[in-house]
């Protein structure tokens, strides 16, 4: 990957549904190694806005680079953009992992299946090579011992993490969180926090969006604050923390902490 | 009861049994290949690919499946264009026509139940998938099919077993399954009673047998499930 290239470019996202307007022209640019925290209050567009960066949600209007390379879109008959090119989104599509907030592990194969299956069949790689791969990836994120079992063996932090190591499995460019914890117990919240802080100190390129303050604080290289479907606030944490220019980030804070 | 009498009829009895088992195996096994792709386009949200099958399904679900015997075997016969066509050779043939409509009576049901299990393959691991980057064809090969017939199998093997039963219906055209058989001996010894009962006591022990090797199945494809 050339660095001098941002690893993702967004550049003005909108999404309609219906007559509610959900995106009202969303930017943003991430380098390698960034870390952005996306916080907002519910409904404020965040986990849309993310969706639409992989085409799982397909934006009205607006322009994706992934690693400089641009997602080609055309529009569909209900007026929403989606691809124009199916081999490419495919492999955009690989290079971009997602994280969801239910996991969303494939129920019926077991982790060690559950990771490899993305290198095999879509990467092509070989079963042999990708399991090697994949058992240093179920060590990194503590869940080796585990690779034999069924995801509804497991708790939601060992899941999560599970979830995590698959979308790493694919050597993504760049890794979207969309409320990695959002659906855990709070005692289980921390393990999952702990592994995607070590991804964010490995140097790796995430877009996080998240309720936890804590993360969004000291983690993050940066953050983008939503309301209504608008870029409120965005700079580094301590100054979007520290000194809030806006009234409604002032408040979000208040409610938040 | 006579017992010596079912003694002597069970070899015969036996080579109906195996007709039955032929005929069910093979009509499934057909079935089986028919209701994938028809559960497919009943599962697609395009109306025409969805409603068009519905044709096929709604006409074998909504009629007799003896009505559907004779239709076949009968009423086929009555077109000239059947008659003359290269076809022929094999459509007079009363155990391919019991074979063609159990296998699309049997597809039609099959379709049904599977395009009700792709329905209820959970949306999150699709979408997993489709974030992973795969295809559709390697979405539907990995994870919605699997996923759907693992979910599908209760229903599934009970399908099976009512085939089993409905495949009684063979004799209606000839065939000399093992109802055929057990009615062509009553005709010759009278024993209505002894032979229809060791005729059900082999249909419960067929069904014995599937029941066992299907709750293996179950339990083997079903252990992701704590």
């Amino acid at each position: 990957m050339n660095k001098d290239i941002p690893a993702l470019e967004v550049t003005d996202i909108h999404k309609q549904f219906g007559s509610l307007e959900v995106l009202k022209g969303i930017s943003l640019t991430a380098q390698y190694g960034d870390v952005i925290s996306i916080i907002g209050s519910s409904g404020s567009g965040k986990s849309t806005f993310l969706r639409c960066l992989n085409l799982l949600e397909r934006p009205t209007q607006g322009k994706i680079c992934v690693a400089g390379e641009e997602m080609k879109l055309k529009r569909a008959k209900d007026g929403q953009l989606g691809a124009a090119d199916k081999k490419q989104i495919t492999r955009l599509r690989a290079e971009i992992g997602f994280v969801f907030q239910s996991f969303n592990l494939w129920a019926h194969m077991d982790l060690m299946a559950n990771i490899i299956e993305g290198p095999t069949q879509v990467k092509g790689i070989s079963k042999k090579e990708a399991t090697e791969k994949a058992e240093s990836l179920l060590n990194k994120v503590g869940l080796y011992e585990r690779k034999d079992h069924y995801p509804s063996q497991l708790s939601g932090g060992q899941q999560q993490r599970a979830a995590i190591a698959r979308a790493l499995a694919m050597e993504p460019e760049l890794l979207l969180f969309d409320e990695p914890t959002s659906a855990l117990d709070p005692e289980l919240v921390g393990e999952v926090l702990k592994v995607m802080q070590m991804l964010a100190e490995e140097g790796r390129t995430m877009l996080v969006v998240t309720h936890e303050m804590g993360f969004a604080r000291e983690v993050s290289s940066h953050v983008m604050y939503l309301h209504q479907g608008q870029v409120e606030e965005f700079g580094a944490p301590k100054d979007v923390f520290g000194n809030p220019k806006s009234e409604r980030m002032r408040q979000f804070i208040s409610t938040e902490l | 009861m006579n017992w010596e009498e079912i003694f002597i009829a069970l070899p015969k009895l036996w080579d109906g049994a195996l007709v039955t088992m032929e005929l069910v195996l093979i009509s499934c096994l057909i079935g089986f290949v028919i209701a994938v792709p028809v559960a497919l386009m009943r599962a697609s949200n395009n109306w025409w690919v969805s409603n068009v099958p519905l044709i096929y399904t709604f006409f074998f679900r909504g009629t007799p499946l003896l009505v559907q015997l004779f239709l076949f075997y009968y009423g086929a016969a009555q077109f000239d264009a059947v008659r003359d066509s290269m076809f022929w050779p094999i459509f007079k043939e009363a155990y391919v026509c019991a074979l063609v409509v159990f296998a699309l009576n049997t597809g039609a049901y099959t379709a049904e139940i599977f395009r009700g299990a792709i329905q209820t393959v959970p949306h999150g691991e699709i979408e997993a998938g489709i974030a992973i980057g795969m295809t559709k064809p390697t979405l539907y090969r990995r994870i919605v099919l699997p996923r759907a017939i693992r979910m599908a199998l209760p229903a599934y093997g009970n399908e099976i077993i009512l085939m089993l039963k409905s495949s009684a219906l063979a004799y209606t055209i000839t065939l000399l399954d093992l109802t055929g058989v057990t009615r062509t001996i009553i005709a010759r010894n009278y024993l209505a009673i002894e032979m229809y009962f060791a005729a059900g006591v082999i249909y419960l022990l067929l069904t014995f047998v599937f029941i066992q090797v299907w709750m293996r199945i179950e339990k083997r494809l079903m252990r992701f499930q704590a």
